[in-house]
């Protein structure tokens, strides 16, 4: 009995000290959705790995696609994208969690304007204007928008003067606030929660049109993932809502927690990615 | 000008150096801030070029991949940074090969594709200037009126172009850095100043006081004899230095010239009047002799009467009174005299002795003759007991009287010395005439039988004042001299 129980403990410490040193869970963000929040992030990534009890990492790039091609090579476990990055690459990662922003899951589309341009109205006013865009497959930064104008008959390639891409939801205020855009499309939450922290910027810039919902930016897990480890990291998102050091954390994240994703959700910017030739 | 020309040295030479100073600090000071401000825009030039290279490869990269946020990043981050101080931006662009704007750090003045040509005069003429650059990579524009100054960059790698980089600078910044390095060089040059424009004026005066000295002592000549220069007025030995050694040396020379022909001035008058007496002497003794031997004559007759015999008394005393007077004046080798021997001054010291003592006078003697010399004895005991005798009347009471016997270089020297009233310039020049007295009694002929005993002897005869205030008398006699 004696011996038994040396050799359980001493598998115990085994798996312990296996589990200490095996490889960290990779979280991939880009810059639209770390939100430039890094410290908060760090903490976050300390939150899982304790719930996890196992290391994590996050591994930043600047848009959904480089992180894609990133869980493409297997260099990525997790990755918090948006619907059109996982709609592309469907097969290379499963729906995980999505976020909720005052207790729904959903996000808009705002297409903004500085706040001295009084007279557009309409994307349509915005004919050879300068347009800033988030990421290429942003739902709510790029897809909506092409989308409306196809509703409306127009060619997103020649409908503006000039296109760019900032990659990240704060960055299209600031640059429609100094005028380096004459308007641009964001998504509704990243704006309020801007507007929370800094009013001064988004002050100078004017919503003239809300979108219909869009599922918020979902977290994915990679397809060829281990099922346990996808279930365990979905079980501490999901968790995170139920004790106190989790909710410090998703307010300060500005969301009220995690739901499992799922597809339907997304089922509009699928629609649209049709509509607009992505897919 | 003339008037500045007429300036006392005093002056003008402080001035002029002042002058000369202050040019040259201004010259050295304008140089100095030419220098600065060609060195300003030089580093200014310099910097900005220095920031246009270090973006243009980002730039490259985001221009070529449509980045246009990117490079919007880039150029405000280089906007925004604090350099090294020197440069300033105001505004970056960048625009495409058409001069289009590509992307700008002020987006509402130059929106993206904007023309630039359309931006204003100036942009306009930076757009025309970009068109002019071949194979130039890098350009620094000052345009005229302009409060700006711009740095053009051609955004290439090797030899493929993207488009242009434009740093634009305020020359707000380039001013205040100009007017703090010129500010320095002015500090430098006042300071310069402050330390040599005092020294030039001690200088100056240095130099100008002593020849303003001179030249007041030169305008005195021929007027009256100017003071002696102030010793320590010029210790050096350069040339101005020899000029005021010369000058005294020439004062001296015209000093001793003067006092030289004063004495044979003097010399001459006491000859002839020498003469004279001589001649009148003899003319008056031969009758004299005459009128005393017949005066004697007639004393020998038994018929005269009383009154008769008291008038002949009377005119004997007074032609006895004359034929003194006559003799004294008549200085003669009556005799043949022997030789001076220490023993004849010792027999003058006893004799006035007396006279010394009733005044209760210090008699200071220091007599050095130990041997006979080739003097004649009696002539020289009259000229001693002459000088003593006047220097124990002059002498205050209880006063001193030195007298000093020596020979040297051959000479016998007599020197009597007293401490009564010092004699006037006035009165020494004619103390050696005849019926000269300086004191109640005197006949005013003891100082003129010395100086004709003395003079025929070839010595000399001189009067001064001692450094004590006491009046010398100083006699010089060559061994071997005669009556």
């Amino acid at each position: 009995m004696k011996t038994l129980l040396r050799l359980f403990t001493a598998c115990f410490f085994l798996l312990i000290a296996m589990n200490a040193t095996s490889e960290p869970f990779r979280l991939g963000m880009t810059s639209a959705t770390a939100r430039g929040q890094y410290p908060l992030l760090e903490e976050w990534r300390l939150y899982l790995q304790q719930k996890l009890n196992h290391p994590v990492t996050f591994v930043f790039r600047r848009s959904y696609l480089e992180c894609m091609d990133l869980m493409e090579q297997n260099k990525l476990d997790f990755a918090w994208i948006s619907s059109p990055a996982y709609f592309e690459n469907v097969r290379l990662s499963n729906l995980l969690v999505t976020p909720l922003y005052h207790g729904k899951p959903f996000d808009l589309s705002y297409l903004i304007v500085p706040a001295s341009d009084h007279d557009t109205a309409s994307l349509l006013n915005l004919k050879d204007k300068v347009f800033a865009f988030v990421d290429p497959d942003s739902s709510t930064g790029y897809i909506e928008t092409n989308y409306q104008l196809l509703l409306n008959n127009k060619n997103p390639e020649n409908f503006f003067k000039k296109t760019f891409f900032t990659f990240d939801d704060q960055k299209i205020v600031a640059a429609v606030a100094i005028g380096l855009a004459d308007a641009g499309s964001i998504s509704g939450f990243a704006w309020d929660t801007l507007a929370q922290s800094r009013p001064d910027i988004t002050s100078q810039t004017r919503i003239v049109l809300q979108s219909a919902v869009h599922g918020l930016s979902p977290i994915v897990a990679r397809a060829t993932l281990d099922r346990h480890d996808t279930l365990a990291m979905q079980r501490v998102l999901l968790n995170m809502s139920k004790d106190a050091e989790g909710i410090k954390l998703l307010t300060r994240l500005n969301i009220d927690g995690f739901a499992p994703a799922d597809w339907k959700l997304y089922h509009n910017d699928y629609l649209m990615m049709q509509r607009t030739g992505h897919l | 000008m003339k008037f500045f020309l007429n300036l006392s040295y005093r002056h003008k030479v402080p001035l002029w150096g002042g002058f000369l100073i202050i040019i040259s600090v201004l010259a050295v000071s304008a140089s100095f801030i030419i220098n600065a401000y060609i060195q300003v825009e030089k580093d200014l030039a310099i910097d900005s070029q220095k920031l246009g290279h270090s973006l243009k490869l980002n730039l490259f990269s985001a221009i070529l991949q449509d980045d246009i946020w990117r490079a919007f990043e880039i150029i405000t981050e280089a906007s925004q940074r604090e350099s090294s101080g020197m440069v300033s931006v105001e505004n970056i662009l960048v625009v495409d090969r058409t001069q289009h704007v590509l992307v700008s750090t002020h987006p509402r003045q130059a929106p993206i594709l904007a023309d630039m040509h359309r931006l204003g005069p100036e942009l306009d003429e930076i757009a025309k200037q970009i068109v002019q650059m071949n194979t130039e990579q890098q350009k620094t524009i000052y345009l005229a009126d302009s409060k700006h100054y711009y740095s053009i960059t051609n955004i290439a790698n090797d030899n493929t172009s993207l488009g242009t980089l434009v740093i634009v600078h305020s020359k707000d910044v380039f001013l205040p850095l100009f007017a703090r390095n010129a500010w320095n060089g002015l500090l430098v040059g006042t300071i310069i100043l402050a330390i040599l424009l005092p020294f030039n004026w001690y200088w100056g005066q240095r130099m100008a006081l002593p020849l303003v000295q001179l030249a007041a002592r030169m305008a005195q000549l021929g007027k009256k004899w100017p003071d002696n220069l102030d010793p320590d007025l010029y210790e050096y030995h350069d040339e101005l230095g020899l000029l005021f050694e010369s000058y005294k040396q020439m004062l001296n020379d015209m000093r001793n010239k003067k006092a030289l022909e004063m004495q044979i001035v003097q010399s001459d008058r006491l000859a002839v009047i020498g003469q004279l007496a001589a001649g009148i002497a003899h003319e008056i003794n031969n009758p004299l002799s005459g009128m005393l031997m017949a005066i004697d004559t007639l004393k020998h007759h038994t018929d005269l009467s009383p009154r008769t015999t008291k008038t002949i008394a009377l005119i004997v005393r007074g032609l006895n009174q004359i034929k003194d007077t006559v003799a004294t004046l008549l200085v003669e080798a009556k005799m043949n005299s022997r030789n001076l021997t220490p023993q004849d001054i010792e027999d003058v010291l006893t004799l006035i002795s007396p006279m010394s003592g009733k005044k209760s006078l210090h008699l200071a003697w220091h007599c050095c003759l130990t041997e006979e010399v080739a003097l004649p004895s009696t002539f020289v005991r009259q000229v001693l007991i002459n000088l003593l005798m006047n220097a124990i009347k002059a002498a205050s009471t209880q006063g001193e009287v030195a007298c000093d016997i020596i020979i040297d270089n051959e000479q016998l020297q007599i020197s009597v010395s007293n401490d009564g009233k010092m004699l006037a310039p006035e009165q020494i020049s004619h103390m050696f005439e005849p019926f000269t007295t300086f004191s109640e009694g005197g006949h005013g002929l003891g100082l003129w039988v010395t100086y004709q005993i003395v003079s025929q002897m070839g010595g000399t005869i001189a009067a001064k004042k001692e450094a004590n205030d006491h009046m010398n008398f100083t006699v010089k006699i060559p061994l071997g001299g005669r009556l």
